[in-house]
């Protein structure tokens, strides 16, 4: 983080995480593929914490598991065993409905390609999560507002996707990932599909969300640069954490 | 919650291509769907119209139609005297024996013959229809081998315009008048003197005897005493009645026929509909896992894909019902299988109909969409993501 060209430059210092709860406690999780009559282990006995306002960032290999870990502490995939807690709620006692209910409010999901919904408009794209909240019509608006104008792009609300470069795109996304201000924003490679300078630019961005929000982001990347920008690096190798490098 | 209804449209409108073809197989079917109710309706309306509530008809017991039916002068005589026929402003019965001969013409420009009524009326025959007006020329003499011609058959009759003459019977008819009948059975008919044309086809009996009620109500009681009279071998209905029972038959068949024609062209409709929103779903994959990671539940998706699938329906339903409602504009003639005569009607559209043809392309829809859409809403959400 000295590196005097990192995404984080002219920004204020990173959250003190000594004096921070712990949000998300991972314990004991293990996770498994089947592929035919093969079973996969992708995940061993996964124990780690994540502290309110921390940016992490999981590296590690093609195929070590952190897609899988990601979409695990984002409630989209199963455990075999363990448990997740976020917030003081253990995920993995959820029924699938109260877990879709759960991800409502509480994550924000930021995609290598966006994934945004190409027949919505930018603005539509961003309130499309507060559908699922008891928002009126006008609050929702402003809400939106206020996440595209976070992300600089209040004067594209209008345009649909296939309108906006990558980097907008991707910043759309990220509007609607912090629209409802969730618990924790999970980012899969956000930087994968990008060019230099606009990678450089989402990750300014979620530097910010991260100093000057006070978001709790989980970062799964493969660009070193892109995880500069993070407080704290974890490293996954063939399904355990492994935290021998700093 | 719900995912707005304006996705699933724009994601119609995003293909337009392949909405307008889908759509447009569906509105095929319900062009012909509703066509086919309209024909049915518009038959069957002609044929009710025809009667009124407060006329009696009476034919002998067991025939189907006039034409099939003889009723002897005896019979009507007595029938006549009866207290439930109500008396007109100059004191006479409004009662009619009239005689229903049916005879074949040769049709303009083809010359090709088809079947005409021809009914020998007496003097309360027209005051007992009000829908039936003479708009040209004149009421044919007493005694007379003068005729009026329904207008439907003076159009599409070689020799029944007016001025013109007819031959049947042995005989040359002068045609001296035009009637209108609306769009009842009537206007497919000539008419004539009773006694005349009795003469002329040699028939001794009248076919039927109509008479107007005294009072509307009194029907039941005039019905079950004359059945049962020893004197009397005949049949009492309200003219209405008589009318509708005629259609019967006709519009069922018509609706059967009709029914089975597009059950069998849904099925290739439908077979579109699902391969288009199969289709959308394997294009839409990545999409659905967003949706659902976003916190949209499996439900909602369902929910948003059917819609697509409805919406496809309603789009195809409106167009097929909008193509179909021009067919009013058409006038069709078609043999009347109770009395093998042509009868000219329209296709006509009730508000029914447009439920039914409607309610028909959602079932169109909703049938074609259920299974992708149970597809897209079974996908699991990790699964879904990673196709993008
Ligand atoms: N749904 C699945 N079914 C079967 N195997 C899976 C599934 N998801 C992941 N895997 C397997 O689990 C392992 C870990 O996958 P994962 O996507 O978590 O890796 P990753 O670290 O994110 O890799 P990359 O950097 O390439 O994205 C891989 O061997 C992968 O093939
Ligand atoms: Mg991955």
């Amino acid at each position: 983080m000295t590196d005097p060209v990192t995404a984080c430059d002219g920004q204020g210092p990173p959250v003190d995480l000594e004096n921070q709860p712990v949000i998300v406690e991972v314990r004991n999780v293990n996770k498994a593929y089947l592929r035919g009559n093969h079973v996969i282990p992708v995940l061993q006995e996964i124990n780690f914490d994540i502290r309110a306002g921390e940016f992490l960032a999981l590296m590690g290999p093609s195929g070590s598991g952190k897609s899988t870990l990601l979409n695990l502490i984002a409630g989209i995939d199963k455990v075999d065993s363990g448990t997740i807690v976020i917030g003081g709620v253990d995920i993995t006692a959820l029924d699938e409905t109260e877990l879709a209910h759960w991800r409502a409010t509480n994550v924000g999901f930021i995609f290598q390609f966006y994934n945004l919904i190409p027949v919505l408009t930018a603005f539509e794209n961003v309130e499309l999560p507060l559908q699922l909240t008891g928002l009126s019509r006008s609050e929702r608006r402003e809400h939106v507002e206020m996440a595209l104008r976070v992300v600089n792009l209040s004067h594209r609300m209008d345009h649909y996707p296939s309108q906006l470069s990558g980097g907008e795109q991707q910043r759309v996304a990220i509007a609607r990932a912090v629209v409802t201000d969730p618990t924790i924003l999970v980012a899969d490679e956000p930087t994968g599909d990008l060019d230099r300078v606009s990678a450089k630019e989402i990750m300014s961005l979620m530097c910010r969300l991260s100093r000057e929000s006070g978001k709790t982001i989980i970062m799964v990347t493969h660009d070193p640069k892109a995880a500069e920008a993070a407080q704290v690096i974890r490293h996954l190798d063939k399904g355990s954490l492994n935290d021998a490098h700093p | 919650m719900k995912v707005p209804v304006s996705y699933s449209f724009r994601n119609l409108w995003t293909r337009r291509l392949t909405t307008i073809l889908t759509a447009g197989g569906m509105a095929l079917v319900v062009f012909v769907f509703a066509a086919i109710l309209m024909l049915a309706e518009g038959l069957q309306k002609t044929l009710v119209d025809t009667g009124s509530w407060d006329n009696v008809v009476l034919i002998r017991k067991g025939s189907q139609s006039e034409v099939q039916s003889g009723i002897e002068r005896l019979q009507a005589s007595i029938i006549e005297t009866q207290p439930e026929v109500a008396a007109g402003a100059d004191g006479r019965r409004m009662l009619a024996k009239e005689v229903v001969v049916l005879i074949s013409l040769p049709k303009r420009g083809t010359d090709k013959p088809s079947n005409v009524i021809i009914r020998g009326v007496s003097e309360e025959s027209m005051a007992m229809r009000p829908q039936v007006k003479l708009v040209e020329g004149r009421m044919p003499r007493p005694s007379s081998s003068e005729i009026i011609a329904g207008e439907s058959v003076s159009r599409r009759f070689t020799g029944a315009g007016i001025g013109e003459t007819l031959r049947f019977g042995m005989r040359d008819w002068t045609v001296v008048g035009i009637f209108d009948a609306g769009s009842t059975g009537f206007s497919s008919e000539i008419w004539g003197d009773a006694d005349q044309l009795m003469q002329a086809f040699r028939r001794p009996v009248y076919s039927s005897v109509i008479f107007k009620l005294r009072d509307a109500s009194g029907f039941d009681a005039f019905k079950t005493r004359v059945e049962s009279d020893p004197r009397l071998t005949v049949e009492a209905k309200r003219e209405t009645r008589f009318y509708a029972d005629q259609s019967e038959v006709m519009a069922k068949f018509l609706r059967i026929l009709g029914m089975s024609l597009t059950i069998i062209f849904s099925l290739g409709a439908v077979i579109g509909a699902m391969i288009t929103m199969y289709a959308a779903v394997a294009n839409r994959t990545a999409e659905i896992g967003t949706l659902r990671a976003l916190g949209f539940q499996r439900r909602s998706i369902l929910g948003a894909f059917l819609m697509e699938a409805l919406l496809l329906g309603f789009i195809g339903g409106a167009v097929g019902l909008f193509f179909a409602s021009f067919l009013q504009l058409l006038t069709i003639s078609t043999l009347n299988f109770q009395t093998f005569s042509e009868l000219a009607f329209s296709f006509t559209l009730t508000v029914e109909i447009v439920w039914q043809a409607l309610l028909f392309s959602l079932v169109m829809g909703f049938v074609g969409g259920v299974l992708p859409a149970l597809q897209a809403s079974r996908m699991k959400i990790v699964d879904a993501l990673r196709t993008s």
